[in-house]
């Protein structure tokens, strides 16, 4: 037990302190000029790309649990598969909203507000996210129409990890395929990873660092208060 | 085990040949689509419509035909099956006998659809091709999630939530290659497009084949 309790203070200490670095840092110190419109609207790659990462580390946990479930029977680990789903979508839409306001300000300057194409573009990725968020909510959606907790979990283990694996292929495959705004499609972006600047790095790495562990906190108070209010489960 | 996928294959055959008010509500369903979808076109084809359209109708009317595999099937059916056959055979005997009707039930769409919109393919071949991948594909997701929903107790509604969302993804790359077919342009383009839509198949169909023993013992 004293590795895991290790293991919990080194991400909490984590997230505060690279969280913390990430938002001083990442706002207020000097960073080389990307160029046109992304000129300061770069320092978003600090917050906007971290929460994918956590986004997708968390529906990980969720179906890595959901398949130690078929395997086990044990229903801690149903408790922890939809509580890390659940955290990851939170950490979904705040992705998805950051990258909204993000293109709206870098691509989208010159449209009005009151049209529709200044907040939405069909950018593949973002099409992507769309889809695997409504997976999650089917889930969700699943889970509230079964009462006994047994088949509940035997049953939104198996939708899990159908929808989580036929979807994993097109996430990876598809931005590459259809191009779009994001780095590694056709059209590309100026903020490449490959080319991300040192300056950027510095602030890009512990941000990333940071989300994860933040990530990682939220999902353990989400299966602790789960638990807590479902005594049974205790073991 | 192939014995058995031939016997069930044929028991399903049987069954849907001895109770076809399920078959003639599924086809009746597709014919209302297809006749409203061209009343509403009223002629004026875009080929980009006419192909998004297409494959929406056909979306729906796969939910409405392979929800019946688990649903419909009386408690009765359910336990017999689980008495004499795996439940692995199961799934893919119904996998099989739901990508043969689709793939059947697109052929009568396209016809039915051709006859009222007009036909705007210029690459007919291909756009069959892509018309057999998509039911293949439509039964080999649908199944499983069919299997799901029954198994919640649900209703065909809770089966059109669980598949719309595994479904989109396959629909985007079925209007997609299906497109090329339509534009009958090259057909180098196409093949890696029909290559990617049959790994896709055969990755939720291995999936279904994994996951369905967890989803039937009781």
């Amino acid at each position: 037990m004293l590795s895991l309790k290790v293991f919990r203070l080194g991400y909490r200490t984590g997230a505060i302190v690279c969280i913390t670095y990430a938002l001083i840092a990442g706002l207020c110190l000097t960073l080389p000029n990307m160029g046109g419109n992304m000129a300061q609207t770069s320092r978003n790659v600090f917050y906007h790309i971290p929460m994918w990462f956590t986004m997708y580390l968390l529906m990980g946990i969720s179906v890595i649990q959901s398949i130690l479930y078929l395997k086990t029977g044990n229903l801690n680990n149903d408790v922890r598969a939809s509580a890390a789903s659940q955290t990851g979508i939170y950490f979904g839409l705040m992705g998805l909203s950051t990258g909204i306001i993000w293109s709206r300000v870098t691509w989208r300057e010159l449209i009005p507000s009151n049209d529709f194409a200044a907040w939405w573009s069909w950018d593949p990725k973002l099409t992507l996210v769309v889809v695997a968020l409504s997976v999650y909510i089917a889930y969700f959606l699943l889970r509230s129409n079964i009462e006994e907790p047994g088949q509940k979990a035997r049953i939104s283990a198996v939708y899990n990890i159908f929808a989580a694996a036929s979807l994993l292929p097109l996430t990876l495959l598809l931005p590459r395929l259809l191009g779009g705004l994001h780095p590694g499609g056709e059209e590309g972006n100026p903020l490449d990873n490959v080319k991300l600047a040192a300056e950027f790095r510095v602030i890009f790495y512990p941000a990333v660092l940071g989300f994860l562990c933040l990530g990682l906190w939220l999902f353990e108070l989400n299966v602790r208060s789960r638990m807590l209010s479902n005594p049974t489960h205790e073991s | 085990m192939f014995t058995e996928i031939r016997v069930l294959m044929k028991l399903e055959f049987q069954t849907e040949w001895k109770n076809k008010y399920a078959l003639n509500g599924i086809l009746f369903y597709t014919f209302c689509m297809v006749f409203l979808v061209s009343l509403s076109l009223s002629r004026q084809v875009n080929p980009a419509i006419w192909n998004a359209l297409f494959w929406i109708i056909l979306m729906f009317s796969a939910v409405n035909a392979v929800a019946r595999s688990f649903l419909g099937s009386p408690p009765g059916i359910r336990f017999y099956l689980f008495t004499i056959c795996s439940a692995s055979s199961l799934i893919i005997s119904r996998i099989l006998y739901h990508s043969l009707l689709m793939i059947l039930m697109g052929g009568i769409t396209l016809v039915g659809y051709c006859f009222f919109s007009g036909n705007p393919v210029q690459d007919l071949p291909m756009y069959l091709a892509c018309v057999a991948l998509g039911g293949m594909g439509f039964a080999s997701t649908l199944t499983l999630i069919s299997g799901i929903a029954a198994s919640a107790g649900g209703n065909a509604s809770l089966m059109a939530l669980l598949g719309f969302p595994v479904l989109i993804p396959l629909l985007n790359v079925l209007i997609r290659s299906s497109r090329i077919a339509l534009d009958g342009l090259d057909r180098t383009l196409i093949y890696s497009e029909l290559g990617f839509l049959s790994g896709l198949i055969l990755l939720s169909g291995t999936l279904s084949y994994l996951l369905f023993p967890y989803l039937w013992r009781e």
